[in-house]
């Protein structure tokens, strides 16, 4: 297998298994609880390490993801005090867990390759080279694996739970109803949370983590109504921004993850622009037809309230429009146009009165 | 420990220091109470993540490393990521919290990328570029401090000049904007401040560590009293003790890094408060129910539910 493939593929698998976990999440509003447990696992690695007396995968990860675990619990806890909220129960945890890692790292292994900065940014450029070695057989690159294993299990954990999953995000009070314990969903989510934080962070870092978990989900988000379509749409924004991350680094010859995650803001911004839906422009121009529509209601009843009255010829006028409803002259041409246009009114003489068709419309709204 | 606190009018390196993180921990310990109570704690989290790309962006431009030019850059993108979130969450359904994490990593992983495109492109001027990462206090040179402390004496001033409209804002803001108080705008403004606090903790704490000089000083205060003058004055306070104790644990160990000890202090300090604060302690809070139930047996656990409710 090339290099670059490895990167690709892992960089896709990594997109894969927060994606599925990030829909969760995001719908859940613990978006900024997954940032803290990506920087509050680095005591738990170095715990681990030093158990093992040296960088030790398996005790490291375990290490890790039980350090991430008692991120979610200290925050909990710290909700359950009622003495702070849950904002602030995040921005305490999480520096004092990270804070500390630090200084367990410079006091106890100053000499060993164990960088900061490599846990937030990670190097997901050496993934091909990170070979897993098992009684001296060589099983290929060792981040295909964990990642392989951990989108794999992310799959079956979602499949399995999906309704319940589901039920407690949306009504937690009626899953309880019906014997779904909220807490015990919420701690099982955030333990695959945690997992996949610490599988992935060696390989692509800590923030491309944090970047997949929430990114893709809520560009996804924007793009649909329903949760099983926004997952798989999750996935795919995720997998695209891997893949056209890495082109980017490439080319830029600059950090992978770090493009990764520029490309899935880009992906977001169209959506949050574009979508048809929930976009900003398609929410514009939702409200400029409401406006267009309102208008020529009211000229409609506007001319019916004045129809066979004493007033009806000088209430007619466009002039006149422009004075009583307060529109511009630009304004009250296009409505005069528009509804003319639909055949609501007509003009005899420089005067507006309304068809057949405008008056039923006008009945239609007034009974409203 | 005198023999230190006698070094800390001699030594130079331990004074600057120290100035600097008493600086950091009084204006980031002020700012953040009405970051706190405005329950946007982790708002100085993700500004200080996207102050990285104007970093970036600065030295790119101007291919120098003086201070005040990073800064300006951070400055900016700060309050670019500040005013995506506002309208992230105006103008989508995307929720307040997400919109911190979107902004966040996508500003963060936006900087990784410029800097590390920097280094490839191999300037040797870029040393220390990510010194911003994680902050080094022991870097610091007096310049540096006294622009930080010019930085945080205006903030300062202009909390305590508009510190009714802030309490106001804070508060309650739908009868801040029926008596004319522009609150959208002044809510900007708190942002920028914070974004100015950010700016001060970068060289000392760095970008990841930051998020805790706004929460923690806060947090503690907010235990012992329920006014807001007390509760502002108290934070300020405790970062600034937070600040100078990290600064002096770290010279006095030799090599253990700064930062990282002005925050484990903070954390001390709050937990200290939330156990023992005159207002709000757990501690005493039990023992208070504890008394009721002795002296009303029938209505005691019915109080102390209550209580806990709260």
């Amino acid at each position: 297998m090339s290099p670059e493939l490895v990167i690709l593929l892992t960089g896709v698998l990594t997109a894969t298994a927060c994606a599925l976990l990030g829909a969760f999440l995001l719908l859940r509003r613990l978006a900024m609880l997954a940032d803290a447990i990506s920087h509050a696992i680095l005591p738990g690695l170095v715990a681990g390490y030093a158990l093992a007396r040296g960088p030790n995968l398996w005790l490291g990860a375990l290490g890790a993801a039980a350090a991430g675990l008692l991120t979610v619990v200290l925050v909990e806890l710290l909700l359950k005090s009622g003495r702070v909220k849950q904002d602030a129960a995040i921005g305490l945890v999480f520096p004092a867990m990270f804070a500390l890692g630090t200084v367990l790292v410079t006091r106890y292994f100053a000499n060993v390759h164990l960088d900061a900065d490599a846990i937030l940014y990670g190097e997901i450029a050496f993934a091909p080279f990170d070979l897993l070695i098992i009684g001296g057989r060589n099983y290929g690159p060792q981040p295909l694996w964990v990642l392989g294993g951990l989108t794999l299990i992310n799959l079956i954990f979602v499949l399995l739970c999906y309704k319940e999953l589901k039920l407690t995000t949306f009504d937690p009070q009626f899953a309880a109803t019906i014997g779904i314990a909220p807490a015990i969903m919420h701690y099982a989510l955030m333990t695959m949370v945690s997992f996949t934080t610490v599988g992935a962070f060696t390989a692509v870092g800590a923030i491309l983590v944090v970047a997949f978990l929430i990114v893709p989900p809520a560009t996804a988000y924007l793009l649909t109504n329903r949760l099983a379509p926004m997952i798989a749409l999750a996935i795919g924004i995720a997998a695209l921004a891997a893949v056209g991350g890495f082109g980017l680094a490439l080319l830029l010859d600059a950090s992978i993850a770090g493009a990764m995650a520029t490309l899935a803001g880009v992906f977001f911004a169209a959506a949050a622009l574009f979508a048809p839906e929930h976009g900003v422009l398609a929410k514009r121009a939702r409200r400029a037809q409401q406006r267009r529509q309102f208008a020529t209601e009211m000229l409609i009843v506007h001319l019916a309230n004045h129809e066979g009255t004493p007033a009806q010829a000088a209430e007619s006028e466009l002039a006149h429009l422009q004075a009583e409803l307060r529109w511009s002259p630009e304004f009250a041409t296009q409505v005069v146009r528009r509804a003319s246009e639909a055949g609501l009114i007509a003009r005899t003489n420089g005067q507006l009165h309304l068809t057949e068709a405008g008056r039923h419309l006008a009945q239609r709204v007034l009974a409203r | 420990m005198i023999d230190l606190l006698l070094t800390l009018f001699t030594d130079y390196t331990l004074r600057t220091i120290t100035l600097g993180a008493a600086i950091l921990g009084l204006v980031g310990g002020a700012l953040g109470t009405f970051a706190l109570l405005r329950r946007q704690s982790l708002l100085g989290d993700a500004l200080a993540h996207a102050a990285l790309p104007g970093i970036a962006l600065a030295f790119l431009l101007t291919q120098t490393r003086a201070t005040p030019v990073l800064l300006a850059g951070a400055a900016l993108t700060g309050w670019l990521a500040n005013l995506a979130m506002l309208r992230i969450v105006a103008e989508t359904r995307i929720s307040e919290d997400a919109a911190t994490g979107i902004v966040l990593t996508v500003f963060f992983g936006f900087g990784i990328m410029l800097l590390t495109w920097i280094q490839q492109r191999g300037s040797a001027a870029q040393a220390g570029l990510d010194r911003y990462l994680f902050g080094q206090a022991a870097s610091l040179i007096e310049e540096q401090v006294m622009t930080m402390g010019l930085l945080g004496g205006l903030a300062l001033l202009v909390v305590a000049l508009l510190f009714k409209e802030f309490k106001l804002i804070t508060f309650d803001p739908v009868f801040a904007a029926s008596i004319g108080l522009p609150v959208q705008r002044l809510g900007v403004l708190l942002t920028s401040l914070i974004v100015v606090a950010v700016l001060i903790g970068l060289q000392t704490v760095g970008v990841v560590l930051m998020a805790a000089m706004l929460v923690a000083p806060a947090a503690a205060a907010r235990q012992w009293t329920e006014r807001l003058g007390v509760m502002l004055a108290l934070s300020g306070l405790f970062g600034a003790l937070a600040g100078v104790s990290g600064a002096l644990i770290s010279v006095s160990n030799g090599h253990l890094p700064t930062g990282p000890l002005v925050i484990l202090s903070a954390t001390l300090i709050v937990i200290v408060s939330l156990l023992f604060g005159a207002a709000r302690g757990l501690v005493w809070q039990r023992w208070r129910a504890r008394r009721r139930v002795q002296s009303a047996p029938a209505t005691g656990a019915a109080f102390e539910s209550q209580e806990s409710w709260r």
